[in-house]
């Protein structure tokens, strides 16, 4: 960024600017035009798929760059990584759990 | 010249320095932080700490809902095409747009441009407000039909689909059972509980938006101390993104039986 006022280095602090933000929102608009239009194709059990890789997608960019995790400190990105990574293994863990307690009886 | 005085000397100058460095230091500095930068960083780190309090807050509810959906599959199809794409669509968009709003505004109060701050929360605001105004007409329908659960729920639109002609001519929906076609109730409470506790989120920070923009009117996050406005655009970050994941499991994925 060429504007006078903007320190692109403040220590580690990096400033984000407007060309990366209006770059992520289309990004985001055309992911949403995206995942509606899939939603009325006929896949089968890929729709659900489909639509949650397009979400995972999207959320990403909001996490990486809207809420500067791409340009953050080593403790954050760690933070946010091990918190993901517990809520996906408690998910799995429960989702496991209730598929196999019906395991061999259908 | 021996040591000792030298270095005496100069632990006393640098004491002295440290001192007048200190009174350097902005006001908004805590005390019991070494530096902007450490204080910036620990306020970053507890902010997703209590960001990740809120993901396990509604992972929970997604879990549930997850699992209720694999057993009662059928029902929870009927009960999500009770749902408005056109609306969900719409209400998408909107709250990506206000998540770039505050994006900007965050930007805005990094590089101290208090006006374009002040927009940037205002439009915020306003796209908060909108994102509300959807869910309260699509909340409507849902009374109207008597799609709330409770002792007025009713089952009409899933035991005879042809009785609600609007839905029955865009997904022509059999009609089912009366035992599944309860678990329609299921659909609904999840409903609610999700997008009621993802509003109540938005009516939160839509609170905080509007001290946000009295206190930016006066300057208050242009003159170098930008951590609320930062913490808070992530708040307002996480809020979009629990959304992207409630549109697509809610109003998306059963579109087809």
């Amino acid at each position: 960024m060429s504007e006078p006022n903007e320190q692109t280095h403040n220590g580690e602090h990096h400033i984000v600017g407007p060309a990366v933000y209006v770059t992520i929102l289309f990004a985001l608009l055309i992911g949403t035009g995206l995942t509606v239009w899939a939603s009325f194709l006929e896949l089968g059990p890929w729709n659900p798929v489909i639509a949650l890789a397009i979400a995972t997608t999207k959320a990403m960019l909001v996490v990486l760059f809207f809420m500067h995790v791409k340009y953050s400190t080593k403790l954050t990105k760690l933070t946010v990584f091990s918190g993901i990574f517990m809520f996906l293994v408690l998910i799995s863990m429960t989702l496991a759990d209730y598929i196999s307690r019906a395991w061999g009886s259908w | 010249m021996p040591d000792s005085p030298v270095m005496a000397h100069q632990t006393e100058e640098t004491g002295h320095n440290a001192d007048n460095h200190l009174d350097q230091h902005p006001s908004y500095l805590r005390h019991h932080f070494n530096s902007i930068e450490q204080q910036a960083d620990a306020s970053n780190f507890a902010m997703w700490l209590f960001l990740l309090t809120e993901v396990m807050f509604f992972g929970g509810l997604f879990a549930a809902y997850l699992i209720y959906r694999n057993w009662y599959y059928p029902a929870f199809v009927a009960g999500s095409h009770q749902l408005n794409v056109i609306w969900g669509t719409t209400n998408t968009f909107v709250l990506i747009l206000s998540s770039f709003t505050m994006a900007m505004g965050v930007w805005c109060a990094e590089t101290r441009r208090k006006s374009g701050l002040v927009l940037c929360l205002i439009l915020t605001f306003i796209l908060g407000l909108g994102f509300l105004g959807i869910k309260t007409i699509e909340y409507s329908e849902k009374i109207e039909k008597h799609h709330v659960p409770g002792t007025h729920f009713s089952l009409q639109s899933f035991v005879d689909p042809v009785s609600d002609p609007e839905i029955f001519k865009e997904y022509h929906d059999k009609p089912l059972a009366l035992d599944m076609a309860r678990h329609t109730e299921l659909y609904f409470s999840l409903y609610f509980l999700m997008t009621g506790m993802h509003a109540l989120h938005m009516i939160i920070g839509i609170g905080i938006l509007g001290f946000m923009i009295v206190r930016a009117r006066a300057g208050a996050y242009t003159s170098g101390h930008v951590t609320f406005v930062e913490n808070f655009g992530l708040y307002w970050h996480f809020v979009d993104v629990v959304w992207i994941y409630l549109f697509a499991l809610l109003y998306l994925i059963s579109r087809h039986q």
